[in-house]
């Protein structure tokens, strides 16, 4: 099984350190954009990684994920419109409000299956984005500027380019770390088996629905943790943060990197990020080379990125991930 | 909220049923039969609308070009066939979505590169122009009509051909259970290319229809084609009827809600909330519709395929 260590322990190991040398990349080469840039990245890699965990796992395909980064953003920036800056208030309140969201609307997504949670997921996705245009007060549509960055009890943590980069960086790890743990307990046992079989799990007395539910509710809360982070990120929410279109990329991160194992998650996020902005460097038409790259990383890559790596996810065979 | 408003909005949502039926007819086909999910079905759509701009150019007839867009078309959907899809027929769900992005962001790229990004339109022809006096004080638009009724001969044409044809027998066998069509001795391939054709074609057909009342753009697909899985869903998967009628449901929930919506915030809430509330609950209508549907028939109105 040494092809299993090198894709379950190095490879996530290299890339957390690779990562964590960005900021002294940066340093050395005097390249602020790299630093803004993968910070920009490694949030979006939280929210990629609290999908993989639903929809690698759990083959939970949700449509609306980017509903969480949403209500993570507009937590933090609404707090800030009435001049309060702390982050112990408006970042708990962010996993409060997602995590709210996720029970009510996973509690009624749960009862369908397939291309049926696809779409009901979406549609609650789409609600939440309707009532943010609606938001006059918050902007609406336009969105809200943000006039500075959250505070934690004075450390300036979010202020500074690299400081901020790490905070990013350590959330990150922290999820990863977290939801591995879960993956590899009795929890992500039956996830894994309840999309393998629901009967064989309901057979020995097991009830997949609250696992499933507690596992939509964790990924929830996480993105919207991203969310709170994106908004100081970028000092500006819009509606657009929770648009079916960001939804979908979302997933397609998580194809691309290849599914259940987490870290592929993040991988996929980089090579989907980086791919686009050094195409788009290029020409501004790149999609028609981005396009046709998709197409043939399922053609002939399967399993994403991580397929192209030798080695077991310590997963599930094909032809499961769609049910 | 005048009786002609009511009358004119009815007929605006019953076109938009029109369009988002023709669209989803072949989506949940290739889907019910397939077992394919197509994201690249709505730039089909844009593709008859793009196509039938580019053959009025050439020929300058309308109706030539309604004749060549249509085969030109079916053409791009079977090379799409040929090149793309048929190597993701037995690859999960999940491939052919992140495939058919591929596919989507490739075609709306390539007709912003061909035809520009500005919007194009298509004239409406001498014979459908000008307006017919329905009521006193309520002239419609005669191509839009002609696109209703259109639409609905279409709709006949497709539930007899479903209904009461060897083909649609097929169809409807492949929807329900294709393994046991392909053990009876079926040429699942050529059916699903049949299948795949015809609903390209009808795709395209909604885009060459569209292209004379919404501008012809890049990415004009994308958005229907999330209609036209909120159509597909509610309807069930592999039901013509239940997309006929779900279509018909939405296009007329979304053209009313859009139009009414405020002015009944307005009797519940103060003007200024029910400016913003208004606008937001009308977006959200099919949504919610289609959230109450799938929790009380998590499969949808028609059933198809017993799970």
């Amino acid at each position: 099984m040494t092809g299993s260590l090198l894709k379950n322990t190095i490879l996530p190991l290299a890339l957390f350190a690779a990562l964590a040398l960005v900021p002294a990349y940066a340093d050395v080469f005097d390249d602020r954009f790299v630093l803004l840039f993968f910070t920009r990245i490694l949030v979006f890699a939280i929210v990629a990684i609290s999908l993989d965990f639903i929809l690698g796992l759990g083959a939970m395909v949700s449509f609306g994920h980017a509903a969480y980064i949403g209500f993570g953003a507009y937590a933090v920036a609404i707090l800030s419109e009435h001049d309060i800056w702390e982050a112990w208030i408006s970042f708990p309140l962010a996993v409060a409000a997602g995590g709210l969201f996720a029970l009510i609307t996973g509690a009624i997504s749960l009862k369908t299956r397939g291309v049926y949670f696809i779409m009901i997921t979406l549609a609650f996705g789409q609600m939440a984005y309707f009532t943010a245009t609606s938001l006059s007060a918050y902007g609406g549509d336009d969105g809200l500027t943000m006039w500075g960055r959250s505070e934690l009890f004075g450390t300036g943590l979010f202020t500074g380019d690299a400081s901020f980069y790490y905070l990013v960086f350590g959330v990150l790890a922290a999820a990863y770390l977290l939801l591995r743990t879960f993956a590899a307990s009795r929890f992500g046992r039956v996830l894994k088996g309840a999309k393998q079989s629901e009967p064989r799990l309901e057979a020995m007395g097991i009830d997949p629905y609250r696992y499933r539910l507690a596992a939509y509710v964790i990924a929830g809360m996480i993105a919207s943790v991203a969310g709170a982070l994106m908004a100081n990120q970028s000092e500006f929410v819009s509606p657009a943060y929770m648009s079916w279109h960001r939804s979908g990329e979302l997933i397609v991160m998580v194809i691309l990197g290849g599914l259940g194992s987490l870290h592929g998650a993040i991988l996929g996020t980089i090579a989907y990020m980086v791919l686009e902005e050094v195409l788009s460097g290029y020409s501004e038409h790149w999609r028609l080379v981005f396009g046709p790259l998709l197409i043939l990383v399922v053609l002939y890559g399967r399993g994403g990125l991580m397929g192209l790596i030798p080695g077991q996810i310590g997963r599930q065979s094909r032809g499961e991930a769609d049910q | 909220m005048s009786v002609t408003l009511l009358a004119v909005q009815t007929l605006n949502g019953l076109q938009l049923g029109i369009l988002l039926f023709l669209i989803a007819a072949g989506l949940t086909l290739v889907f019910g039969v397939m077992d394919f999910i197509n994201l690249a079905h709505g730039v089909q759509y844009m593709l008859g609308a793009y196509l039938a701009v580019a053959c009025y150019q050439l020929t300058g007839s309308f109706w030539l070009a309604v004749t060549l867009a249509l085969i030109a078309a079916l053409i791009c959907g079977l090379l799409l066939e040929f090149l793309v899809f048929r190597h993701l027929y037995n690859r999960d769900h999940l491939d052919q979505v992140l495939a058919t992005f591929g596919v989507i962001l490739f075609l709306n790229e390539a007709v912003k590169v061909l035809w520009g990004a500005a919007p194009l339109s298509l004239p409406v022809p001498e014979l459908l122009d000008g307006s017919i006096q329905l009521m006193a004080n309520f002239a419609y638009p005669v191509f839009r009509i002609a696109l209703i009724v259109t639409g609905l001969a279409v709709a006949v044409l497709l539930y007899v051909l479903v209904t009461k044809t060897r083909i649609g027998m097929l169809v409807r066998a492949g929807a329900t259970n294709p393994e046991m069509v392909a053990a009876l001795g079926i040429n699942i391939r050529r059916l699903f290319m049949l299948v795949f054709g015809f609903g390209a074609m009808l795709a395209g057909f909604a885009g060459i229809m569209a292209a004379p009342i919404l501008s012809v753009e890049p990415g004009m697909g994308d958005n229907l084609l999330i209609l036209a899985f909120v159509v597909i869903v509610i309807g069930g998967i592999g039901s013509i009827r239940g997309a006929f009628l779900a279509a018909l449901i939405i296009g007329l929930v979304d053209t009313l809600g859009r139009s009414f919506a405020t002015d009944i915030a307005r009797v519940l809430l103060p003007p200024a909330a029910a400016n913003d509330v208004g606008p937001a609950i009308a977006s959200m209508l099919i949504y919610i519709l289609m959230a109450g549907v799938l929790f009380f028939r998590p499969s949808g109105l028609f059933p198809v395929r017993s799970a």
